[in-house]
């Protein structure tokens, strides 16, 4: 398989995957339980996953450990389990991709504030990503991806603790913002030009942003991205914002409406296209359509 | 400049050791300690409220305000009476039960206590019963109830339940927030109030606080 990069620099648009968590839920998880406990007692699940995405033509897969830092997982007392919980992860996208798309190991936010405004260390933070990415790289993931950040320091420790241990592996990190009557910020206060600035400088190769907006806002969003950096963008955008309907949380964006807007993002030069919370295997299906009529 | 207003500014600031020092300086002298509660401490929370509200500043800044405000209250403490601070009521709060996302509930909290209120964080993963059982113990006028999971809302629901069942919803008033949820679902599970960010839940609260 060419490598993602080469890929990318080729002008190559590639499709990622769409929401984990709700199809966990599908399959049985529970109220109060981390999804990564399936990496421990429901593995089939996460190849079965997985496998739903690939049929439906998406060139990157996810792991299932955005929230397998030794920080997160000591909320459920399986801090001892960090190796064993991104590796077993690891293996089954890897087994379920087979070579056929890229196995990308999810690392979201630790959840923990550094000082001076929490308790965290500088070092502490960047051990933290250092250990979970290190499990996820020894399992042969392709490409690490450090998303939903909203602090720019803890983005820039998450970078450095790949970069210890693999120089090479490309590394995606993205930001989730909101939109305020001045512009987009994170709930950190960071702007769309500090985040391309500075996750390029921690050393990322791919930079862009994940969840909290509908489709319409990713466009202003890549649109941004795109006056700031050079690099390749990446875009994962949630169904929507979540509305409450008769007592379940529903996600409006149809795969139809998704795919029609994702035009605009491949035409300013979007390199990574995929889902966030709310997308189906339809939407991603959509998207996959789009962009390959796009390319055309 | 104004010992308080000083003291109001080092506070918007984050500057903990100023707030310390300007405290001590003004018990020291014949300024009454709610003096500088009220017009040093509350009154630079309100102003680091306000320009949170209107996104002039970010989680950090309230962050390093809130810790100068705690600094601040530690030296008043021991100057009230019975170790009691004058308090607008007393709320308790938590994240629900199944949920362990506690950012929002924290600034809730820092609001809260900012503008006078004293608060019971029962913290995170919270059984509903406890939220009810403290509410009691401690004679709360408000329980706030925080989640950011879509599947832990329904907990709120069971707590207002809860409240109902045993005829203490007119005492007690309740409040949901967090991102899934909204004054819809609010009105759905019969909470009294849906606060969309920690400033309006605030407001809430002490609408709520008022009518009772």
């Amino acid at each position: 398989m060419t490598k993602l990069l080469e890929r990318l620099a080729a002008g190559d648009i590639l499709v990622a995957d769409g929401a984990m968590g709700t199809m966990l839920m599908e399959r049985g998880l529970q109220i109060g339980q981390p999804p990564e406990s399936f990496n421990l007692k429901n593995i089939g699940v996460l190849g079965e996953i997985a496998r739903e995405y690939l049929g439906v033509g998406a060139d990157i897969v996810q792991t299932n450990t955005f929230g397998a830092s030794r920080l997160k997982l000591s909320q459920y007392s399986l801090e001892e389990k960090v190796e064993e919980i991104n590796k077993n992860a690891v293996l089954a996208v890897k087994k379920a991709a087979a070579g056929r798309a890229y196995v990308s190991g999810s690392c979201g936010p630790t959840g923990e504030f550094l000082k001076p405004y929490g308790d965290i260390e500088p070092k502490q933070m960047v051990d933290v990503y250092e250990e979970q990415i290190g499990a996820l790289i020894d399992a042969g993931v392709d490409v690490i991806c450090i998303e939903t950040m909203t602090d720019l320091q803890e983005a820039t420790y998450a970078i450095k603790g790949a970069r210890k241990v693999s120089s090479s592996i490309p590394v995606l990190a993205t930001m989730t913002f909101d939109s305020t009557p001045k512009g987009f910020y994170t709930v950190m206060g960071v702007s769309i030009e500090e985040a391309a600035k500075g996750l390029e400088t921690a050393g990322a190769d791919v930079v862009g942003s994940n969840c909290g907006n509908g489709i319409a806002n990713m466009i202003l969003i890549a649109q941004e991205f795109k006056k700031y950096t050079n690099l390749p963008v990446i875009i994962q955008s949630n169904a929507g914002m979540p509305v409450l309907k008769a007592d379940k949380v529903v996600y409006l964006e149809t795969p139809d409406f998704m795919a029609e807007k994702a035009g605009k993002l491949i035409s300013l030069g979007v390199s990574i296209i995929g889902g966030c919370c709310g997308t189906t295997p339809a939407h991603i299906r959509a998207l996959r359509k789009a962009v390959d009529t796009g390319r055309s | 400049m104004d010992l308080l207003q000083e003291m109001s500014e080092a506070l918007q600031s984050g500057n903990c050791e100023k707030v310390i020092a300007l405290a001590r300086q003004a018990v020291g002298t014949k300024v009454l300690p709610r003096d500088v509660l009220d017009n040093g401490l509350i009154a630079g929370m309100n102003v680091i409220g306000d320009k949170y509200k209107h996104h002039e500043i970010f989680l950090p800044e309230v962050l390093l305000a809130a810790k100068a405000m705690y600094a601040g209250m530690d030296v008043l403490r021991p100057l009230f009476l019975k170790d009691e601070m004058p308090t607008l009521g007393k709320v308790v709060i938590g994240t629900v039960q199944g949920d362990i996302h506690d950012i929002g509930k924290n600034l809730v909290a820092i609001m809260l206590r900012g503008a006078g209120f004293e608060v019971v964080d029962l913290g995170k993963d919270v059984p509903a019963e406890k939220f009810v059982e403290v509410a009691v113990q401690e004679k709360a006028r408000v329980i706030g109830m925080s989640a950011l999971l879509t599947t832990t809302m329904p907990a709120m629901k069971d707590i207002v339940e809860r409240l109902k069942k045993r005829g203490l919803d007119s005492k007690i008033k309740t409040i949901i927030g967090g991102a899934p949820v909204s004054a819809d679902y609010a009105r759905h599970i019969g909470a009294d109030a849906y606060g969309y960010d920690s400033v309006n839940a605030v407001e809430w609260i002490k609408k709520l606080t008022k009518k009772s």
